[in-house]
């Protein structure tokens, strides 16, 4: 099988050059490789551009509302845990109207994959600043320039209880495949922020800057301290924007599929209050 | 005032004085001893201090609803004898703890050393309450043996407490049998040969209706008046193998249960009004996709905090109305516990068989009333509609059909399946051609025509079938209706409890052949004649309408026919 026949007959909409690109291309790469199918695994969106991708990979999948796809996604995952679960979710959805959500999800860490698509603007509303853009950013909805600091992605991840953070770079898809992977294969909640430039919209966050800017991370990171972890994710400038795995610890989760459980027959005469 | 003879305790005192534990003890002594009951619940939002009150009314024959008379005040504090004491009628039995002193002489005064005898005990002022309900059993001829088995049942898990209550029990009654030896009564005396009945409240009858169909995953935010649905839930889930979980917010409660649904779990959420408005864009979503879907909305007074633990039946045009564009989708509202438990379950498979969501509309009232009932039946059908379980090639989510129910599958199971939100075409891919826009809105709106053929959607008619007044009405004011009907010859009663699709013809049928009409609801606006006139073009003058918090009290409905049948 090859990432090819995944396809839908669907053409993507995205503008060429558009980040989401990388992430699908890894994504059908990681599938191939992990055999993730129909048999085993459901994939969930947000709404923005990303969330076409649904319509693009020939594997069963829900597109929720905007900012919901978390809670969605924790709804499946309790109710089939054999399914891989992955999330596809903008900056917007996730860190705007899915905020709450996401801290929360990442508190329970229930056994999710959330795959940030990270442009830092609002693209499919065609270019608004969102919760991610920079301070002082010149967008349709700041003109004057945003007048607040973004928030963090890898450290409200870390901080509010994830247990696996990482941060791909969508034009290096091999690298993002291999984090897809890792992500899945780790129990309880990972959160990949992926960069990616959108090139209509974001004049700052361009492909090139990401390309002169990001480094990766090597064996000298401790990835399994989490104060270590939590300074690294608070890195951010020029040749400053570290890529991999920030975070990683092993937990337990008790999981067990509750539509693949035969349901006995249930009597609740014994429940009554006489 | 009634043939029927009801008896009626009131139990008052502090939040945190166990008011609500010693009134269902109460209760239940009164079942237990082969009586009907019906509980009715008065407390403010908090959680000490602050007036709590039950009230308690006992027959040998069914009582479905609260009463403004008291034949027997049981005060805890000072401020129940204060709050009270005008409302007794000559006649009326008052408990009430010595240290207050109470010069009336047209009721029965019944001073018990309520404190002294609890700090005899532990020194604790929390036994009062037990002393208090054993001194009413000596008073009523009740059996203290029923209510020594009661304390061990209510506090089993807490093994330390069942010998102190039992001995608090024993001591009011003790005191009260010695000293009111000439003055009892026969209200609790056991009666022989009476069926046995089960006492649930609105939040049991949805938890245990939800089980019996089947729910395997709920997620639910705490919200006055369904937050004991948790309890209930929460307690039971292992042993029966399904998931509550606790959600960060209404919208991720609603979101939550329509992704373990698409998974193909049978799901639950619920929520009063204010969480309702957030669960509002879900209802679409669940619509859209075509995910099955039961969400109970216990109703309370509004807007916006209004009063959390009163009851009201103002959200029924909002729940009628709650979306953007259009969707089918179904809305029950039971009458009282009873109903609640069989529509709940039922729901169920009515969210399962046309894929959509199904809302259960209640009202405080109903959530928080205990009342006595036959036992229902636990062994319920389950229907799951047209889930494809096994593999199929091309499989077509949204495949067109005469009855616009398409067959559903689950993913894992080897079919490809889109849930899609965004308008989609019979693949679930996205399309906003003009086509697949058209056929689906079709598709998904014809399942109301096909609800209304298939489902007994008709209202009941309760009572003689010619009367002089029908009264028209929904929800909780069930139960006080058909109390008041008892005493009538020449008053019947329509009950409405399928609001979505609505009975259109039936209603209209009825309501052209009664004489004279009298809606009744708890809201300002009389939403459900609203909603008869817009459905059926008749319009109902004559309103009985409150939006106080409190419930009809027999007393006041009666009144007011009076007042009709007199015109």
């Amino acid at each position: 099988m090859k990432p090819e026949d995944l396809n839908t007959p669907n053409q993507p909409t995205w503008c060429p050059g558009c980040g989401n690109f990388g992430t699908w291309a890894a994504f059908k790469k990681a599938a191939v490789r992990e055999n993730w199918n129909n048999d085993n695994t459901a994939l969930v969106a947000d709404i923005g551009c990303h969330g076409h991708i649904i319509n693009y990979i020939h594997i069963s999948s829900v597109e929720g509302l905007h900012g919901r796809a978390v809670p969605m996604a924790t709804g499946i995952k309790l109710a089939n845990s054999r399914l891989n679960v992955f999330t596809f979710i903008g900056d917007g959805g996730c860190f705007g109207e899915g905020g709450n959500h996401f801290i929360h999800a990442c508190r329970r860490n229930h056994d999710l994959t959330i795959i940030l698509h990270d442009n830092a603007i609002y693209g499919l509303t065609a270019g608004q600043t969102s919760p991610l853009s920079p301070l002082n950013f010149k967008s349709k909805s700041t003109p004057q320039g945003n007048l607040d600091e973004p928030f963090n992605p890898l450290a409200l991840a870390i901080a509010s209880g994830a247990t696996f953070a990482a941060r791909a770079f969508s034009s290096d898809v091999g690298q993002l495949t291999d984090l897809i992977i890792k992500a899945n294969k780790h129990t309880g909640l990972a959160f990949i922020d992926v960069l990616q430039p959108c090139i209509t919209f974001h004049k700052e966050y361009t492909s090139q800057y990401l390309h002169e800017n990001v480094y990766y991370l090597d064996e000298s990171h401790d990835k399994t301290n989490k104060q270590i972890a939590f300074n690294k994710s608070l890195e951010w400038g020029l040749k400053q924007i570290p890529l991999g795995i920030f975070y990683q610890v092993e937990t337990s989760i008790e999981n067990k599929s509750l539509v693949e459980t035969p349901i006995i027959k249930r009597d609740v005469s014994e429940l009554f209050n006489y | 005032m009634s043939a029927q003879n009801i008896f009626t305790f009131k139990i008052g005192g502090q939040a945190g004085q166990g008011i609500k534990l010693a009134g269902l003890v109460l209760s239940k002594v009164a079942t237990r001893s082969g009586y009907f009951t019906f509980d009715h619940t008065e407390y403010p939002s908090l959680i000490r201090g602050g007036h709590n009150m039950m009230q308690i009314s006992v027959s040998d024959e069914e009582v479905t609803a609260p009463f403004k008379k008291t034949d027997f005040l049981i005060a805890l504090n000072r401020e129940t004898v204060d709050k009270y004491l005008n409302q007794l009628e000559a006649g009326a039995g008052i408990l009430y703890d010595d240290k207050d002193s109470i010069s009336n002489s047209g009721l029965k005064l019944f001073p018990i050393p309520l404190s002294k005898l609890a700090a005899d005990l532990n020194g604790q002022e929390i036994l009062k309450n037990t002393v208090a309900i054993g001194a009413t059993l000596a008073l009523a001829g009740g059996n203290l043996e029923i209510l020594k088995t009661l304390i061990e049942e209510e506090f089993s898990g807490k093994s330390q407490l069942i010998g102190v209550n039992q001995q608090a029990a024993q001591a009011g009654y003790d005191y009260a049998l010695e000293k009111y030896k000439n003055n009892l009564s026969r209200v609790l005396t056991p009666k022989e040969g009476l069926a046995k009945k089960i006492i649930i409240n609105g939040n049991e009858a949805v938890a245990f209706g939800a089980i019996a169909s089947n729910m395997q995953f709920s997620s639910i935010y705490p919200m006055s008046p369904i937050s004991s649905v948790i309890q209930v839930l929460a307690s039971h889930q292992e042993k029966f193998g399904y998931i509550y979980r606790q959600p960060e917010d209404e919208i991720a409660a609603i979101n939550m249960a329509i992704g373990a649904s698409f998974a193909g779990a049978r799901s639950l959420t619920a929520t009063s009004g204010g969480g309702f408005c957030l669960m509002t864009e879900g209802l679409g979503l669940s619509a859209m996709t075509e995910t099955p879907l039961v969400v109970v909305e216990g109703m309370r007074s509004g807007p916006a905090t209004g009063l959390p633990t009163w009851s009201e039946q103002g959200d029924l045009l909002f729940v009628l109305n709650a979306h953007q564009s259009d969707f089918p989708k179904i809305i029950l509202a039971p009458g009282d516990a009873q109903e609640t438990f069989y529509l709940t379950a039922k729901a169920f498979n009515l969210a399962a068989k046309y894929q959509l969501p199904v809302i259960i509309l209640i009202d405080k009232n109903i959530c928080e009333s205990d009342q006595s009932f036959l036992p229902f039946d636990g062994n319920l059908e389950i229907e799951e509609g047209k889930l494809v379980k096994t593999k199929q090639e091309n499989f077509e989510r949204f495949a067109l059909s005469a009855d616009g129910v398409s067959p559903r599958t689950l993913p894992g199971l080897g079919n490809f399946l889109i849930a899609n939100s965004d308008e989609h075409n019979t693949l679930g891919y996205s399309s906003d051609e003009v086509k697949d826009r058209q056929e689906q809105m079709q598709k998904r709106m014809s399942k109301m025509e096909t609800i209304i053929k298939t489902e007994d959607i008709a209202p009941v008619l309760r009572g003689p079938k010619k009367a002089d007044l029908t009264i028209v009405s929904w929800g909780s004011n069930k139960g006080v209706i058909l109390q008041v009907i008892k005493q009538f010859d020449k008053v019947n009663f329509l009950q409405i409890n399928w609001i979505h699709p609505f009975p259109s013809e039936q209603v209209k049928d009825i309501l052209n052949n009664a004489s004279h009409l009298l809606d009744i609801e708890c809201n300002y606006s009389a939403q459900l004649a609203q909603l008869i006139r817009q459905r059926t073009g008749l319009e109902i003058t004559d309103k009985l309408l409150k939006y106080d918090g409190r419930p009809f009290f027999v007393e006041e409905v009666i009144q007011k026919i009076n007042s009709f049948l007199k015109k």
